[in-house]
């Protein structure tokens, strides 16, 4: 049909439905992406004080009640940390996961009318949903910090490992929230069932209890749910406690990867028809 | 040079996904566990639409295209393919060079970021690179005359300053090919006129528009071709003023002429309306008419009984909904109830008074009865018909192109004299 050397052809075809990304489409887009994130930034923190607050005080005072129910109560072990130190570690990295898969599941409903109005690249919106909660991090990982010093707890040299168990949470995170942001395109329900799915997620991700306390013959079942390796990951590099083994570790690797990347293929398979379901 | 070839396009949709896409799982459930226990039969083949079927067509370059169509004719599909928004089911398109769009003003603007803020979010969303915006940025602010107001979130801009905005940034887009939906549906009669300047001037910096509106004298003053489009099939394509003259007859159902038949002829048991047409001086009938003529309104009604005085009326209305005038025929012999019969009025409408633009007549024939009027016949837009301004400068536009404002476009009686070479000076 047409053909030019220099100006770009646009071809429109049916869709192929194909899981690939196609990558140089999502650098040319990559100014939007960030400016999109960076729109979500804004808009949270514009009333600046409140914004920063919240993303400090909602770990805190988790951590807080935590402290009281499963540390004084019933006095859960915490790997030799003071229990409210081991709880601020655990929720700091936790916060960030469960924030990155609470938006990346809503990330096509909640930018409906860009999908409905304009074209780009859309495997940007999940990817995008990272930002918002890691700037939260940052400020509630500040104040975790502050605690362990707080407690006398030695911050550990490390800490240069932290963002690789949090790579993971935010792979994982992405993955499965994109698989639900397309189940939401479908069906309304799914913001609903994401705030009790992250609940129960929780309570299987070392949170509230060391991974090792775990009987032995369930530990290779929960290890496949990668937050739990890299929340004991995290705090190990933050704070010492023990690592998590060999096994938890690989198999957490493996099913972040598996979900990254599944989640987003699938995603990818769905995007065509995200305009037309809206 | 060919900018846009499309090959048999085509685009299916599933009829429960076209009504609402959306559904909750609880639904499904329950539908998935009744077709099941087969409670209910499905027929997949009677849940397809075909939005658009088969259309083909192409642009060359620096052509300025119009779409027209009634709404579900397909034409928003085809600019959601063309833009890329939804795949088509079948059929190939391509588009040489940069495209850019303009389905809606203000695609992602957010309320709480300021109006700076906006714009290169609103700029990086329609596909500019943020170096184009910051080059563009004072040109931008100065084109939506928001001044200062432009680091104010723009929750508290009036809706107005907002469009203008949003206008401003879209128009600073500076595609080789350009798509625009109904952009000119937003906004007052004054910012309609400035989007259309606009749109006019990007038109004639050669570059390729596909332009839709529902706005048929948008269509021929900027187009130079149209396409018609009706239930997904290209019906007919050439130069717009021809396309436009053509939809206008068959959309509405009304075009120039309407002839109801014995059965369905509107009315009471004493009068009824038969016919009306639009006609030129030649007593030809006329969709379009030249501003500079004048316009035959023909209406042919029966009597068929004993009605009182008679008030036959034509109320013209323009395509904003305004009426232009209303109109009686003074003929005496109304003035008494008239014999039983079929009588045609013709109502001719001076050169030079109409506007540019589509017209409708009302038609309406009352009687009087007792204290009250009795409303025999009352059928809007019975006729339609289009009057353009072929701009020649002899008309009450002078040398203005654009469209001016009001139901009616006088030639005036003027007078204008030289007064003397010498420049005024104040004591």
């Amino acid at each position: 049909m047409l053909s030019s050397p220099d100006v770009p052809i646009t071809t429109i075809r049916p869709a192929r439905r194909s899981g690939l990304p196609d990558v140089r489409e999502l650098w040319r887009a990559r100014d939007l992406a960030l400016i999109l994130a960076w729109r979500d930034v804004k808009v949270r923190y514009k009333q600046s004080l409140i914004g920063i607050a919240w993303a400090v005080l909602q770990p805190l005072l988790t951590m807080v009640v935590f402290t009281l129910i499963f540390g004084k109560f019933a006095q859960l072990p915490s790997q030799g940390l003071p229990y409210p130190v081991f709880a601020m570690l655990n929720l700091v990295p936790w916060t960030f996961m469960a924030g990155v898969f609470t938006l990346t599941s809503g990330c096509v409903l909640t930018n409906r009318v860009l999908v409905q109005k304009v074209h780009f690249p859309l495997l940007i919106l999940p990817i995008a949903c990272i930002l918002v909660p890691l700037v939260d991090f940052t400020f509630s990982f500040a104040v975790g910090l502050g605690i362990t010093w707080w407690y006398d707890v030695a911050i550990q040299p490390t800490i240069v490992y932290a963002p690789l168990f949090l790579l993971m949470l935010g792979m994982t995170a992405i993955g499965l929230g994109s698989f639900l942001a397309v189940i939401n395109v479908r069906y309304r329900d799914v913001p609903y069932a994401v705030p009790f799915l992250v609940q129960l997620w929780l309570f299987a991700s070392g949170v509230i209890y060391a991974a090792d306390a775990l009987p032995e013959k369930y530990i290779t079942i929960a290890s496949l749910n990668p937050a739990i390796g890299a929340i004991t990951g995290f705090r190990w590099a933050v704070a010492g406690t023990p690592p998590p083994s060999t096994t938890m570790l690989g198999l957490g690797v493996l099913m972040t990867v598996i979900f990254f990347f599944g989640g987003l293929w699938f995603y990818r398979r769905a995007e065509p028809r995200f305009a037309d379901t809206l | 040079m060919t900018t846009i070839v499309a090959e048999g396009i085509s685009k299916r949709y599933r009829i429960g996904e076209y009504k609402a896409g959306y559904q909750t799982l609880r639904d499904t459930l329950s539908h998935a566990a009744r077709r099941a226990f087969r409670l209910e039969h499905v027929d997949h083949s009677l849940e397809e639409l075909w939005a658009l079927k088969d259309v083909s067509f192409s642009v060359d370059e620096g052509e300025v295209v119009g779409f027209i169509g009634r709404n579900g004719s397909g034409k928003s599909t085809l600019l959601k393919i063309l833009t890329r928004i939804t795949p088509p089911t079948e059929g190939v398109a391509s588009i040489r060079g940069r495209v850019g769009s303009i389905l809606e003003v203000g695609t992602g603007f957010h309320p709480e970021l300021t109006g700076r803020e906006n714009t290169y979010l609103n700029g990086a969303i329609l596909g500019m690179k943020r170096r184009e915006i910051s080059a563009k940025f004072d040109e931008i602010v100065e084109f939506s005359g928001i001044g200062k107001l432009i680091d104010t979130p723009v929750k508290r801009y009036s809706s107005g300053m907002y469009v203008r905005l949003a206008f401003a940034v879209a128009a600073h887009l500076d595609p080789e090919v350009l798509i625009i939906d109904e952009v000119l549906a937003v906004g007052d009669y004054e910012f309609q006129q400035r989007c259309m300047g606009r749109i006019e001037d990007i038109s004639t910096s050669g570059r390729t528009v596909i332009f839709v509106s529902h706005d048929m004298q948008a269509i021929t003053r900027l187009c130079s071709r149209a396409y018609w489009l009706d239930s997904g099939r290209v019906m007919r394509e050439g130069p717009s003023g021809e396309v436009v003259s053509a939809y206008l007859q068959g959309a509405s159902g009304s075009g120039a002429a309407t002839t109801f038949g014995a059965e369905e002829a509107p009315g009471t048991a004493v009068l009824r309306l038969l016919a009306a047409r639009v006609v030129d001086m030649n007593g030809d009938i006329a969709s379009t008419v030249d501003v500079r003529e004048p316009i035959g309104i023909e209406v042919r009604f029966v009597v068929l009984g004993e009605t009182g005085p008679l008030f036959p009326k034509l109320k013209l209305a323009n395509d904003r909904g305004e009426v232009v005038f209303n109109a009686l025929d003074p003929d005496p012999r109304w003035r008494s109830a008239p014999e039983p019969g079929t009588y045609t009025c013709t109502a001719w409408i001076p050169a030079n008074l109409l506007n540019e633009g589509v017209i409708g007549v009302d038609v309406a024939v009352a009687s009087m009865s007792g204290p009250g009027l009795v409303n025999h016949v009352n059928v809007p837009s019975v006729v339609k018909f289009h009057v353009h301004d072929p701009g020649l400068g002899d008309t009450a536009k002078g040398h203005y192109t654009g469209q001016l404002r009001g139901g009616v476009l006088p030639l005036l009686d003027w007078t204008t004299e030289f007064v003397e070479a010498r420049a005024y000076e104040t004591a």
